[in-house]
């Protein structure tokens, strides 16, 4: 019996994939625990393992296909005693059913569904797969298949919303293409409806580039444009005195071993282990906001903001609390180099209570940042520099750090963001209380 | 001087200056939105559009039409003798069908609730408008919103103005004493040509004398060639390049002198009708000093008919072309849609506009040239289909016209279509919705045109730019 294999869903945010590469050719045999081919999702690139052995059928998808819907077939798995004909009409064969909620990476199709269309030889021009009816002219419909544009993509101001030629050409200028229809006969991409703050064409505008976005930018402008709409952010700064922080990691780096007990502890991986701490002190940061509920973690998580070349992504230390200042700082490098590299996986970005976002390193001396959805607070870690301060009614010099949380006021008040941070000074200012 | 009564006043949400096939569609569209809406109009509801011009035309044309086909009898085997002509039953005719219809317009804009002012209105200051009759103040209206429909006449150049009597506009030429003999006909665009063929129709010598190099200028040249061979076989003389430069009137004759191709030469003629454009209704406005700009005897309008004076719009053939009734009805309901903040209004798309002349052989058209297409950057397909080929016009023994598409080679949007024959008028609706529905080859090709029919030209022009043709 043929197997459909399917998009995988990856990542419970994830709608849409990019078939980044086959590792198996069409005929080639194909073992359980084999891997198929490389995914790049909203986040990071993972592999698609087989879980049936057989033979790789048919490639539906192409490699280098952007925004492949999830679910949407990708190849068909050939097992033994299988003849080629049964292909076919699972190639024609429209998308599996619906996800379980726990998505299942392939579906077995038992039987192709009744009247598959035949595959067209070409792809339909916006041949919308779910029942939802684009309505478009015929010469918005060709203009947009000649553009690459997906036109479900693209809001339309004819008569009725629907779709007309100046609605396309106004989508080519703006560089709001939707990515463009796989050449195959997957459904086309969910509609990614513009934002309706497209720039308009300045007249007198100099020459211009527009970049496509890519799944990581599309999923990072999407995520914090709901957080900074839906989130009643407010901000909470604390300075603190970093001076006995930096003697202590002095101290410590000067004790590291050679091999691999060897470390280099930074003030972020301070950073961290105070959240950690203070996370546990005061837990009531360490939630979520849902629709009826406040959903408190019992776990403390600690996301720390990486920039990539592609964009942010935050990777997780998973039981911060747990772990001591070399752990710390040794797995946030593994986290950091595999995010720079697109390597994370799943598991090592997804969740997390809290984020930590630090920009000290480029000078700047204190930020607010956009919560990290569904997490409550994020931390903005400021440069740490030799500041004037008043101590004990005279004017002195500290070596100052200062640190802004963003809470979500749904789930945090502002007492609780203030205590939070008290906690959190304190461990910064007198990091020895870190090591009880 | 008598003391006069005092003038009434009254508050609207609009009011519109110019009753015309502008102003009073607009009007009864204001008055469904909801709008308190005034009219004002100094001659007759319906404009000239319905009193002076498209229509009366169509009635005397009709006759004309009638007359030329009487004169073909024998070839469809009819036996008709003694034929002649009343000439004041024939304009009796085409007044009463205007007067008709005059009162049709009255009847619409009290059923819609749009109160009709009779006489001139003019700006008096922000959001007023006065209406004077015979050069006394009857009423004194205010409105946020003002839109001016006043409309154009015909211009005059410099030596070759109208007097009403042996130089004719289209306003003596629609109700003609008498049956001239001759007649000289200065510009070949719709009107001239449409009064050519009637006269002609009808017996007159007519002489066409046009500036540009070719006839009826707007149309594709394709169809300018075909006119011109159709016009000349029907027995009019037409002159292209050319130039009437003076007109020196006698007792009841005009000599006109011509010169075409650094050559001058004269003709005497009974009448004249001079057809060299018009100018827009700008005077009397009240809108000197105002932002309200002029230019060229035409209002300056944005894509949403707004003057530079807040508050005051204008639409039709005062703000500008093309000059055409349907044109000033759908820029009319465009401007009122937008202000009463309707969603989704789209700015007039002057390439979806047909234009349809009814001379004889009628000639229609939308969208550009393919000259003009040319001009514009587009590659372009070009199909033709001759009546010759099409059994119903041979049946209708109207064997003569040609359609002639235009398709971006790209794209397949099309970009324009040109006819001239019998009924064209009547057909390039077709094309119009096509251009408005944006469609491409394809669906033109893949509608049934019924058989048999003229519109089946329509498809096989279509497939022609395709080199699909079937009956060619």
């Amino acid at each position: 019996m043929a197997i459909q294999i399917l998009m995988p869903a990856l990542s419970p945010t994830m709608t849409e994939g990019t078939l980044a590469r086959w590792l198996k050719a069409e005929g080639d045999a194909v073992a359980s625990g084999d891997l198929l081919a490389e995914i790049e999702t909203d986040k990071a690139t993972m592999e698609l393992e087989a879980i049936d052995d057989g033979v790789l059928g048919k490639i539906i998808v192409a490699e280098g296909s952007e925004g492949i819907a999830v679910n949407a077939p990708i190849a068909v798995l050939l097992e033994e005693g299988d003849d080629a004909s049964v292909m076919d009409a699972l190639v024609a064969a429209p998308a599996a059913p619906p996800p379980a909620p726990e998505a299942v990476p392939e579906a077995t199709l038992e039987a192709a569904p009744e009247a598959a269309p035949a595959a067209p030889q070409v792809p339909a021009p916006a041949q919308p797969t779910d029942s939802a009816r684009v309505f478009a002219s015929p010469l918005a419909r060709r203009l947009a298949v000649e553009a690459g544009l997906d036109i479900a993509g693209i809001a339309g101001s004819g008569p009725h919303g629907r779709i007309v030629k100046v609605d396309v050409e106004s989508a080519i200028a703006g560089g709001r293409a939707a990515p463009p229809a796989p050449a195959s006969t997957a459904p086309q991409l969910p509609a990614i409806t513009p934002s309706a703050s497209v720039p308009a064409e300045i007249p007198g505008a100099g020459p211009y580039t527009d970049v496509p976005h890519t799944n990581m930018r599309r999923v990072i402008a999407e995520r914090l444009t709901e957080s900074a709409r839906d989130i009643p952010h407010f901000t909470l700064t604390v300075d603190c005195a970093i001076d006995a922080l930096l003697d202590l990691r002095k101290d410590l780096n000067g004790r590291a071993p050679e091999g691999d007990e060897a470390y280099k502890i930074s003030v972020n991986d301070f950073v961290i282990r105070a959240v950690a701490l203070a996370m546990r002190k005061v837990p009531g940061v360490n939630v979520s906001w849902m629709a009826d509920a406040t959903r408190q973690y019992h776990d403390i998580d600690v996301a720390v903001a990486v920039a990539t070349p592609g964009g942010l992504i935050t990777p997780i230390l998973r039981h911060a609390d747990q772990k001591g200042l070399a752990e710390i700082s040794n797995e946030m490098k593994g986290l950091g180099a595999r995010a720079r590299d697109g390597k994370l996986s799943l598991d090592e970005f997804q969740g997390g209570g809290f984020t930590i976002s630090n920009l000290g390193m480029y000078g700047i001396k204190e930020f607010s940042a956009i919560i990290n959805p569904p997490q409550s607070c994020i931390l903005a870690v400021g440069a740490g520099a030799q500041r004037p301060i008043v101590k004990d009614g005279a004017l002195g010099i500290a070596t100052v750090m200062s640190c802004t949380l963003s809470t979500d006021h749904r789930t945090v008040d502002g007492a609780l963001g203030a205590k939070f941070m008290t906690a959190f000074k304190a461990m910064i200012e007198d990091p020895l209380t870190m090591l009880l | 001087m008598a003391k006069s009564p005092e003038p009434s006043q009254s508050k609207f949400d609009l009011i519109i200056v110019g009753g015309g096939p502008g102003g009073y569609v607009t009007a009864i569209r204001a008055a469904q939105l909801g709008m308190a809406t005034a009219l004002v109009e100094r001659e007759h509801l319906g404009g000239i559009c319905l009193n002076w011009g498209c229509i009366p035309t169509k009635a005397l044309l009709r006759t004309a039409e009638i007359y030329r086909n009487i004169q073909h009898a024998d070839e469809f085997g009819l036996k008709v003798e003694g034929v002649s002509f009343d000439l004041e039953k024939i304009v009796a005719r085409a007044r009463g069908i205007a007067t008709q219809l005059s009162g049709g317009v009255a009847h619409l804009l009290k059923k819609n609730k749009v109160t009709v002012f009779d006489g001139e209105g003019r700006l008096d200051g922000k959001g007023e408008i006065t209406v004077s009759k015979e050069g006394k103040i009857v009423n004194e209206l205010s409105a946020k919103n003002i839109i001016f429909a006043t409309g154009a006449r015909a211009r005059s150049l410099p030596g070759l103005e109208p007097d009403g009597k042996l130089i004719w506009t289209y306003k003596e030429a629609m109700v003609p004493d008498i049956m001239p003999k001759s007649l000289l006909v200065v510009g070949s665009g719709a009107i001239g040509i449409e009064f050519a063929s009637f006269y002609r129709a009808l017996g007159a010598e007519v002489t066409v004398v046009e500036v540009l190099p070719r006839v009826l200028p707007v149309e594709d040249e394709d169809i300018s060639a075909f006119a011109h061979k159709a016009f000349e076989a029907d027995g009019m003389t037409i002159m292209t390049s050319a130039t009437v430069t003076k007109l020196d009137k006698g007792k009841d004759n005009v000599t006109a002198t011509i010169e075409t191709g650094g050559k001058s030469t004269s003709i005497t003629v009974e009448r004249v009708i001079l057809a060299v454009g018009i100018v827009g209704n700008v005077e009397g406005l009240g809108i000197d000093g105002t932002g309200v700009e002029v230019d060229r005897s035409h209002i300056v309008i944005d894509e949403w008919c707004r003057t530079g004076e807040p508050g005051v719009y204008a639409i039709g053939d005062v703000a500008g072309p093309p000059w055409l009734a349907h044109k000033a009805s759908h820029e009319g309901i465009i401007c009122v849609e937008k202000i009463a903040g309707i969603e989704g209004v789209h700015p007039l798309n002057t390439n979806r506009i047909p234009g349809c002349t009814y001379c004889h052989p009628q000639v229609a058209s939308v969208g550009l040239t393919e000259a003009a297409a040319i001009e514009a950057g587009h590659e372009v397909r070009v199909g033709k289909f001759p009546f010759a080929g099409n059994g119903k016009a041979i049946a209708l023994g109207e064997a003569e016209g040609l359609v002639k598409t235009v398709f971006d080679a790209k794209t397949g949007e099309l970009l324009g279509a040109h006819m001239i024959g019998a009924e064209v008028t009547e057909l390039i609706q077709g094309y119009a919705i096509a251009k408005t529905l944006e469609t491409t080859e394809a669906e033109l090709m893949h509608t049934v045109f019924p058989h048999p029919t003229l519109s089946e030209m329509m498809h096989e022009s279509v497939l022609d730019a395709y080199g699909r043709v079937i009956h060619f």
